[in-house]
């Protein structure tokens, strides 16, 4: 190994203090290449860079560490929705990775038994009395896994994190356990590459760039809005597979982030995901309930009603989507009981109709903001998908509730 | 949902070519011995024809130089590339049998987490003979992979899948860069392994590299042109870029699917990064021009069938893209040499490709 020189020891100084020096134009071209290449993909770059066309030194990851900014974890609540009524083993389990952030904890409403938290959390446990003493009479149910959402309504960070209560922190391949938390903040710190797919996946993490033939001019990426992580073990499938399947695990851990590209269609399962409420809040919602909505993930599809809405705005106003790492552990608790969920499975049916809906769905250049997307999703919801079930019909009420709640409850920030 | 196949991949000797371009040596065969000795290679040999490429023993080949194009193809001849790779595109149309893998002679043998040899040939002819999920996306990749299925939430419907037209693998080792990329990283490796095999939406376009590439001849073939490189033309390292450009568009229109992803294989050469620039330079420029036009591409109904969509963007190319720079009206001239040429060697199935009387079923 080469010792030091003055200048590799100037370089790497530079790059620790790289947050607080405002204009690199006085440096020379040679030695900012180099702060360049030995600085990606570490932290940001000051907004003023030398005096040249971005297009000459727009090398994927550099012209993007531009728009980057580092997330505090000031920004960040964390929602659990509590299903079940002891929390010890979850919290436990997570505190290394949680205990630097403030949680807001919502009960299930239909939950009767008190909860179980360990103490040493920055924690606000929210319960039916605080739901309805908030919203008043609401047509939104809140029960189960929707209880979350509350969550996001009261929430007065800028992001927010949540994982189902079943879950644990994962381990990689290499055997050290996953922060899942800090994986979503780079996910939502670090662009999103939506209009053409990039083969190397993220382009902004540590060991890849972006691939030859992709064009310069979309190397910056776009904001972005949403982190979907996955699952190991017990994976998040519908009843069939879970009864079909009832021994298979999800052992895989497939080391990717990757951008779902502009157009595509996507599940978001609710187990583990992060979004940039701020911006994202109005289309966070509750909207779609199943007729025999039970406690069990597989009982439900708010999470993918609710990300395929996402997916719709965010496409229209230009933001991205991110799916792939972090994993977590999610237990098997569930895994043996879908087979009394099969009789009466209404998720079939309903994603069979929301399928060529959603495939041919454009909002109109005329919804510039996330609400007034919102707005026009609900009424299309109610005009196409209505008539086919009144499921879709309950969705699109809760749609619009769910944007006055925001107007009236969620649409402040810290 | 996707049902588990554990039957082992068959090994399609008789039904798969391996086509390889190289203007050196094979050398790098040995490597491969085990996974390739069963099947028939196809050599194109760029470069000086008097040379003569050395095969290792064993291995069942025909081999083409220059020379041999000239001879088969006549005038026609004009549309395949002279000191460029892109010159492989011709053992696509030579070949007889249902799959092509083309590989580079500078990509050897990876290995996977585990340290074992990855046999990339049987998993490109896994991922081809499963089908591919382009109409959405499902958050645990292939879902007709062992251990894995279609998540809560992707819709019965479209659970069967399309048949997979392209099977494109990654590279471990020297990543595939483009040149100003190379000469800000020249020491970036690719070394993470990622587990996973995905199709890429419909509607979304990507960079397709041709070192570790398969594809079912029969459903995509004639949208495997090359392109126009190297000696001569403005522009290099842009042959496999547009043949994936075209074929996306084309598989899309067409129902089909194309898969990224596993297996990897090991690149072993850099290539010299100033050469590159200088190859790419127009390339760099140009495809900000030539992406927005594959994303607005519409295929008419009326085109059925691979030629008939590739005719119809070489239309679309000469129309659009000529204004760009002069090269395109030679391209989409090429483009329609390069039907012709396919549809001659190629004739339909039990017919004969020449004008008496209309070909039989």
């Amino acid at each position: 190994m080469r010792p030091p020189s003055l200048l590799s020891l100037t370089l790497d100084s530079a790059l620790l203090r790289i947050a607080h020096i405002a204009d690199l134009s006085h440096l020379p071209d040679h030695l900012v290449i180099d702060l360049f290449r030995v600085g990606t993909p570490r932290g940001p770059l000051p907004l003023s860079t030398p005096a040249r066309p971005p297009r000459q030194i727009s090398f994927g990851v550099i012209a993007s560490l531009e728009m980057s900014s580092g997330i505090q974890d000031s920004e960040v609540d964390i929602v659990i929705a509590a299903l079940q009524p002891n929390l010890n083993t979850f919290f436990e389990a997570w505190r290394p990775f949680f205990s630097r952030f403030h949680i807001i904890v919502v009960k299930d409403p239909d939950m009767t038994e008190d909860l179980k938290i360990p103490t040493g959390f920055d924690l606000k446990v929210y319960t039916k009395a605080d739901i309805d003493g908030v919203l008043g009479a609401s047509s939104i149910n809140f029960s189960g896994h929707s209880c979350r959402y509350f969550g996001y309504l009261v929430s007065r960070k800028k992001y927010v994190i949540s994982i189902d209560d079943n879950c644990l922190p994962a381990k990689d391949t290499a055997g050290s356990t996953v922060d899942a938390v800090a994986q979503h903040m780079t996910n939502l710190k670090t662009p999103a590459t939506p209009f053409f797919f990039n083969t190397l996946y993220d382009p902004y993490r540590k060991g890849a760039d972006f691939v030859r033939g992709y064009p310069f001019s979309l190397r910056e990426g776009v904001e972005c809005m949403l982190s979907c992580g996955l699952w190991l073990h017990n994976a998040d499938y519908d009843p069939m597979t879970h009864v079909v399947k009832r021994n298979q695990r999800n052992t895989t851990y497939v080391d990717a982030v990757m951008t779902v590209p502009l157009g595509a269609m996507m599940p978001v399962s609710g187990i583990n995901v992060a979004f940039n409420r701020e911006v994202l809040g109005p289309v966070m919602f509750p909207g779609l309930r199943l007729r025999n909505e039970g406690k069990h993930r597989w009982d439900t599809l708010e999470d993918i009603w609710n990300g395929l809405c996402a997916k719709v705005v965010c496409d229209s106003l230009g933001y991205g989507m991110k799916t792939g790492l972090p994993y977590v552990m999610r237990s098997d608790a569930e895994a043996g009981k879908a087979l009394e969920s099969l009789k009466e499975w209404e998720g079939v049916k309903v994603m069979d109709d929301v399928l060529p809906f959603f495939q041919s769905l454009k909002l109109s250049r005329t919804a510039v903001t996330v609400e007034d997307c919102v707005k026009e999703l609900a009424s299309i919801v109610r005009e196409k998908l209505g008539p086919k079930n009144a499921v879709f019909t309950k969705a699109a009420d809760a749609m619009v509730e769910w944007n006055n709640l925001w107007k009236s409850h969620g649409a402040h920030h810290a | 949902m996707a049902s588990a196949s554990r039957a082992a991949t068959p090994l399609l000797k008789d039904e798969l070519d391996i086509v390889i371009p190289t203007i050196r040596n094979l050398d790098f065969l040995e490597m491969w011995r085990p996974f390739f000795q069963p099947y028939h290679l196809i050599i194109v040999q760029d470069g000086d024809p008097n040379k003569t490429i050395r095969v290792p023993e064993g291995f069942d080949y025909e081999l083409y130089n220059r020379n041999d194009i000239n001879r088969i193809l006549g005038p026609k001849a004009s549309c395949i590339s002279f000191k460029d790779s892109a010159c492989r595109c011709f053992g696509y149309m030579v070949s007889k049998k249902k799959y092509i893998y083309t590989i580079d002679d500078d990509c050897f043998v990876a290995k996977d987490p585990s340290g074992k040899d990855i046999n990339a040939l049987e998993q490109h002819i896994k991922n081809l003979l499963s089908p591919s999920t382009p109409f959405f996306f499902n958050t645990l990749y292939d879902p007709y992979r062992d251990g894995a299925d279609f998540v809560r939430g992707y819709p019965f419907s479209l659970r069967e899948g399309v048949p997979t037209a392209v099977s494109h693998g990654l590279w471990l080792n020297i990543p595939d860069y483009d040149a100003p990329t190379q000469l800000v990283k020249p020491l970036e490796r690719n070394t993470r392994y990622v587990d996973a095999i995905l199709t890429i939406p419909k509607g979304t376009l990507f960079p397709m590299c041709g070192m570790n590439l398969a594809f079912d001849r029969e459903l995509i073939g004639p949208a495997m042109y090359f392109g126009l490189m190297g000696d001569g033309q403005p522009i290099g390292r842009y042959d496999d870029m547009w043949a994936g450009w075209c074929t996306k568009v084309i598989t899309d229109h067409l129902g089909l699917g194309v898969k990224t992803g596993l297996p990897y294989i090991w690149h072993s050469k850099a290539s010299n990064p100033f050469v590159n620039l200088k190859k790419e330079y127009n390339g760099i420029f140009w495809q900000e021009e030539l992406i927005p036009f594959f994303q607005s591409v519409s295929m008419p109904k009326e085109a059925t069938t691979v030629q008939k969509c590739y005719l119809e963007l070489a239309k679309q190319v000469r129309a659009k893209l000529g204004k760009v720079d002069g090269y395109f009206n030679k391209l989409a001239d090429s483009m329609v040499t390069w039907i012709e040429a396919w549809d001659e060697l190629n004739p339909p199935k039990g017919g004969v490709a020449t004008a008496n009387g209309p070909p039989k079923k």
